[in-house]
């Protein structure tokens, strides 16, 4: 058997995660202390992804890094092109997994008590260093629970990897895409078998977020009482 | 060393409206719950920025609209303790105390934070997490660490009204301590008079973000300025008042004439007595010539553990309708010695304690 999907998949989702979470929370920390109509359609479009059938995202994405798009011919100047290609996957992957990432750290940022960043800043600390050692810190369940959705939405993405990256065996072809073409084969086994796959990772996935905000509670009550 | 604060801020339901000058001496502010202290102090402190006028701390400006001048909150080196203590809940009480001098060597911080700690009597609890402490030690570790910057000016915003009754004490004599050495500006923010009282030098009373007095707050509390700041100050008796042609006083909501101890400069348009100043005397024979005594009639009482509030009423119609006008309050001793006598009882409102005021 072929395991290539599977190692493509992990990548793909690896990578996206990577980039997503980098992205994610500096949105959520832009997006933090700024109200109005602007802000609120900077919201839409980084939500967008999430609402869209992942088919238009997927065309969408195609329009701009296609030869005649935007982006495309930007990176067409350095003599490279994005489509069918690997990084095209981790694209589509990081774009629809964007928003959970984003949702989750803007929702767990906000939960940290605006006094403790009154408070850090009446004692002299940057926004920065108020953002990594008091809001993080803090945020961090909230953060790690968007972390692993967004993985599990990376694995998971199919729509808009095959119309950006297509169907590529050993170079595009994740678990999703190999499965829709085992089933369009009438390879029902093989369909059967990376189904299974997909299913042991996602469960390990839960089992893990269950695991650790189970440990993450005892971390919190331990700042309560040791 | 001084803190010279003129600002306008638009608030929902009014302007915040204020001029002072603070110095060493610590400044009490009091007011009722949405006078706009809070965000006075957040101004201040440049957690907020005000509409207009000029924050001056020593010979810094802080703030100055007409020259579109911000310091940010970061570099304003102001102290500051809110009411919620707001600790990091993931840093130790030492951590906690140490979070403001990042900037300093190692051993300078933990030199600092072992002096913070000692001079704020948290010896043993360094290691502690936020949520180990009571809500006492929690506050002294925010004073600690707001001291250990060496503020310019220390702003404390309603720092023992989370704070149980027998905490309450514990921090307010740390505070006490604190502000005797302290001897820079400290502001502090309250609703509670007696504790506006015990630890400021200076008062000042906001209303509706207005400053309606300021000053030494023993003035304050023995002639205050207006009816409004006699209520605020915890005064519950006024009523509106006129001149008589024989130079006595109508108290209009009290039913009764008035002899005053001296005669006003002011316009008089009301009249106010504390509760703990009216007097009952004690032998019917005696004393009947010494001015402002009346017959009373006890309309309802109130206790608390040591004293009583009686509801008095001068005129016997309104007593019998249940209507007081005239609050006064006793040590239950004197009360015990009192209460089986008939009614009415005389009652004195000794012209030495009442206080005339203009509006």
């Amino acid at each position: 058997m072929d395991w290539s999907p599977l190692l493509i998949s992990l990548a793909t989702s690896l990578a996206a995660t990577a980039v997503t979470l980098v992205a994610g929370l500096a949105a959520a920390a832009w997006r933090q202390n700024r109200a109005g109509a602007g802000a609120a359609l900077i919201d839409g479009i980084f939500i967008l992804p999430l609402v869209l059938p992942p088919t238009v995202v997927g065309f969408l994405l195609l329009l701009l890094f296609g030869r005649n798009g935007p982006l495309g011919q930007l990176l067409l100047q350095f003599g490279a092109t994005v489509v069918f290609s690997w990084p095209a996957t981790v694209i589509a992957a990081t774009v629809v997994s964007f928003p959970l990432m984003y949702i989750t750290a803007r929702a767990a940022l906000e939960q940290v008590d605006p006094y403790l960043l009154q408070a850090a800043r009446t004692l002299g600390a940057s926004e920065a260093r108020i953002f990594r050692e008091v809001a993080l810190p803090l945020a961090w369940p909230g953060v790690l629970a968007g972390t692993i959705l967004s993985f599990a939405r990376a694995l998971g993405e199919f729509g808009a990897t095959l119309m950006l990256a297509g169907n590529i065996p050993g170079k595009t072809a994740t678990i999703p895409i190999a499965i829709y073409f085992a089933v369009e084969a009438n390879e029902i086994q093989r369909a059967l078998a990376w189904c299974a796959v997909d299913v042991g990772i996602s469960m390990a996935l839960l089992g893990g977020l269950y695991y650790w905000s189970h440990a993450q509670r005892l971390r919190r009550e331990s700042w309560g009482q040791r | 060393m001084t803190l010279e604060v003129q600002i306008e801020k638009r608030l929902a339901d009014f302007t915040l409206d204020v001029a002072f000058l603070a110095t060493e001496a610590p400044l009490s502010i009091l007011g009722a719950s949405g006078a706009g202290k809070s965000m006075l102090l957040r101004c201040i402190a440049g957690l907020e920025r005000p509409g207009r006028g000029r924050i001056t701390l020593n010979d810094r400006i802080l703030f100055d609209s007409a020259q579109h001048l911000g310091i940010p909150a970061r570099e304003r080196r102001i102290g500051m303790l809110f009411q919620h203590y707001a600790l990091f809940p993931h840093r130790t009480v030492s951590q906690n105390i140490a979070f403001g001098l990042h900037h300093l060597p190692r051993d300078e911080q933990s030199a600092r934070t072992a002096a913070m700690v000692s001079r704020t009597h948290l010896a043993g609890l360094e290691q502690r997490y936020p949520r180990e402490l009571s809500g006492g030690e929690q506050q002294r570790t925010a004073l600690a660490r707001a001291l250990a910057i060496q503020p310019e000016a220390l702003l404390l915003d309603e720092p023992l009204s989370a704070l149980d009754t027998h905490l309450r004490g514990q921090v307010e004599a740390q505070l006490q301590e604190t502000f005797a050495t302290y001897r820079r500006p400290a502001l502090l923010v309250t609703h509670n008079m007696e504790e506006a009282y015990r630890l400021g030098e200076q008062l000042l009373v906001l209303a509706f973000g207005r400053v309606v007095a300021f000053g030494p707050k023993e003035e304050i509390f023995h002639r205050p300025p207006s009816s409004e700041v006699a209520r605020l100050t915890g005064c519950k008796n006024i009523s509106r008042a006129q001149l008589n042609p024989d130079g006595t006083l109508q108290a209009l909501d009290w039913s009764c004439r008035l002899r005053l101890a001296q005669m006003p400069a002011t316009p008089l348009n009301f009249i106010g007595i504390r509760a703990h100043h009216i007097d009952f005397p004690e032998d019917s024979g005696e004393a009947t010539d010494q001015p402002n005594i009346f017959p009373c009639w006890i309309v309802r009482t109130s206790e608390t553990p040591f004293r009583i509030t009686l509801f008095l009423s001068l005129d016997p119609t309104r007593a019998a309708a249940g209507e007081s006008h005239l609050q006064a309050e006793v040590f239950k001793e004197k009360w015990e010695r009192f209460r089986g006598r008939p009614q009415p009882w005389r009652v004195r409102l000794a012209p030495e304690s009442l206080f005339a005021m203009a509006d």
